[in-house]
């Protein structure tokens, strides 16, 4: 606002009396306009322009993994390369696609043993008042644990398993894994039940139901969605971690099968682990290769976890 | 029916409960024959020979706080920089601005572009946590690396003297491992002093507008003051993430064991070191490596329970002042 829309003393500046004054005098207008030349101003705006500008560069990382990821990973990508087995050392072709089979499965077991406790653990919580000391001492071991470093579920489930049944195997990754696919599941089931309305809740004790078939026809089928979003994060995260598998599930150069059905007991190859060994092999092979498996890795990554934010979105209640 | 459900999902939380317990147990009753013969050396020396039995983890344990700090004041410093951003609305209101020059800011469909992009940017924020750290280690390796290398070698040419340019970097090193961890971090920061910011009760913020302010007064001298304790919650957390960081720290680091200040020369870190050796470890070397595995859980449950602490006192407080 200028100082010439204010600036009207015959218009308005009359007291009870009718006499006219001046109720800007002394007010100096240019002095209260923003001006760029003040200490103050400049300042101000040159804090903003360099938080924009740390923000934009804070981004610069994410374009250029794409960027690489597409060039030097869409160059190598085709039908053999997820198909195949991977190559020999100075052998041309090949492929990982036993890397995403075993990927898929150790992520798929993960998921069938953290699943299960993670929403019981979250119904259990959900139904518990606020405060409740044993409650609250199982919500902070659940946060406590999403910052867990997933080496350490790898170690545990080599002493664990490994250990015990004498070899690496699927089944010992995919019990590192699901150690740290529970708090995400169990975090966001129990958000989820405490979003159902409580009317709902009320309307079927009022029915007569209890407490079991509440929480079975009524909390989980609502909770559903967000319930599926801890599920798809989760499994995101599952598929991308590398370090628990390392010496859990080791790898393999074949197809994690023997006999026509799934092997669970022998060393498995994933997607992660397969990028950690081939980027640091000196064959141009191995090296694309690498690069197109960190594009299937990531797409695989971002599409679950797309779908699982575009599902709790979609929330009718 | 009814008890045996119940009965279920308690059993459920008490497994949650202790699985951390039970874990932490795990470790060190395997690493019970390392502690018993390296004892409290095992961390102050600085030798790591698995041929003559000769095991210490100094500087596994000076990479690692090395690393983690060096990470955290980079992703510290643009976290922060990248909530107060998202916070402010400045992205929405330039393009409101620009909006409102064409005569378009009230219209049906390009009227929701400011909230619109600046969902975008957060998700955008949030992606960087999404991508596997095994590939944030690939570009590391391919081009983080070659990238840095050049200036690099020419600030240990021009400045050797100075303790942090004190070698030259010749492949992995301090440096792009802890740039690459800073960008792995700095999503959890930005995401955490938003939320933070956010929560700071908007009559603040009116009080010190009204007093005169300019948007900057109003943010260091009021809004971020408020949010402190949020923010350095996230920070804290953010700690704990980098020290256990794993596989960007093993593909970048240069899994040398020696104690250097030098931003360019190869380091480990308690992780790599793990993610390395156990693999091929045999024996004794199992029990060592566990103990390692111990000293790693300590430092990292330490750091994750003050985070924890931290972030839930201040979300209090702020509960209670509303």
């Amino acid at each position: 606002m200028s100082s010439g829309d204010l600036a009207h003393p015959q218009e308005f500046g009359r007291n009870s009396r009718g006499i006219r004054f001046d109720p800007f005098r002394g007010v100096d207008f240019p002095e209260l306009e923003k001006s760029l030349m003040r200490p103050r101003t400049l300042t101000s705006l040159l804090l903003s322009a360099l938080v924009t500008a740390m923000c934009l560069l804070a981004l610069i990382p994410l374009f250029s993994v794409v960027w690489m990821l597409l060039w030097r990973g869409g160059r190598k990508l085709s039908l053999a390369s997820i198909t195949q087995l991977p190559p020999a050392p100075l052998e041309t072709g090949g492929g990982f696609g036993n890397a995403i089979v075993g990927t898929l499965i150790m992520v798929a077991l993960a998921t069938l043993i953290s699943a299960p406790v993670a929403i019981l653990c979250a119904v259990y919580l959900s139904q518990t008042e606020k405060d409740n000391r044993f409650a609250q001492g199982v919500r902070f071991a659940a946060k406590v644990l999403t910052g867990f470093p997933s080496i350490l579920a790898g170690v545990f489930a080599y002493g664990a398993v490994v250990m015990l049944t004498g070899g690496f195997s699927a089944i010992a990754g995919s019990i590192a894994l699901s150690i740290l696919m529970l708090p995400t599941i169990l975090l966001t089931a129990e958000d989820a039940i405490r979003m159902v309305p409580s009317k709902m809740v009320e309307a079927a004790i009022g029915m007569g139901a209890t407490r079991t078939q509440t929480v079975r026809l009524v909390l989980l089928p609502t909770a559903l969605p967000g319930i599926l979003t801890g599920l798809m994060l989760a499994i995101a995260r599952g598929a991308g971690e590398t370090a628990p598998l390392l010496f859990t599930a080791l790898f393999s150069n074949y197809w994690p099968m023997r006999g026509g059905h799934f092997d669970l007991m022998s060393p498995t190859a994933s997607m992660a682990v397969l990028i950690y060994n081939f980027a640091s092999l000196p064959f141009d092979n191995q090296i694309e290769m690498a690069w197109a498996a960190a594009l299937v890795l990531v797409l695989i990554v971002l599409v679950t976890n797309i779908i699982g934010q575009s599902l709790s979105r979609r929330q009718i209640y | 029916m009814d008890a045996a459900f119940r009965g279920l999902c308690k059993v459920a939380a008490w497994a949650t409960l202790l699985l951390i317990a039970f874990i932490a147990l795990r470790i060190a009753r395997a690493a019970l024959p390392a502690i018993h013969q390296y004892g409290a050396g095992f961390m102050t020396g600085t030798t790591w020979n698995p041929n003559q039995s000769q095991f210490s983890v100094l500087p596994e344990i000076w990479g690692t706080l090395y690393s983690s700090l060096l990470a955290l004041a980079i992703g510290t410093a643009f976290g922060v920089a990248a909530a107060v951003f998202m916070s402010e609305g400045f992205l929405s209101e330039a393009i409101f601005r620009v909006l409102k020059q064409v005569g378009l800011e009230y219209h049906r469909i390009w009227g929701q572009l400011p909230d619109r992009v600046e969902g975008l940017l957060r998700n955008l924020i949030e992606l960087l946590a999404a991508i596997p750290s095994v590939v944030y280690g690939l570009w590391g390796l391919f081009v983080v690396i070659p990238l840095i290398r050049p200036l690099c070698n020419w600030l240990h040419a021009k400045a050797g003297w100075f303790p942090l340019f004190g070698s030259d970097l010749s492949g992995p090193g301090m440096l792009p491992a802890a740039f690459v961890l800073s960008i792995m971090i700095l999503p959890t920061i930005a995401a955490i002093s938003r939320s933070a910011l956010v929560a700071v009760p908007s009559k603040m913020r009116m009080a010190a507008y009204g007093l005169g302010a300019t948007r900057w007064e109003t943010l260091l001298g009021v809004i971020i003051p408020t949010a402190l304790g949020g923010i350095f919650g996230g920070i804290v957390l953010a700690f704990g993430r980098a020290l256990g960081e794993t596989m960007a720290l093993a593909m970048l680091v240069g899994n040398s064991n020696k104690i250097s200040v030098s931003l360019f020369s190869p380091a480990n870190t308690l992780s790599a070191l793990l993610a390395n050796n156990f693999p091929e470890a045999r024996g004794n070397e199992v029990a060592v490596l566990m103990y390692v595995a111990l000293v790693l859980l300590a430092i990292t449950l330490v750091v994750n329970v003050a985070g924890s602490l931290i972030l839930q006192r201040t979300s209090a407080k702020i509960g209670e002042g509303q």
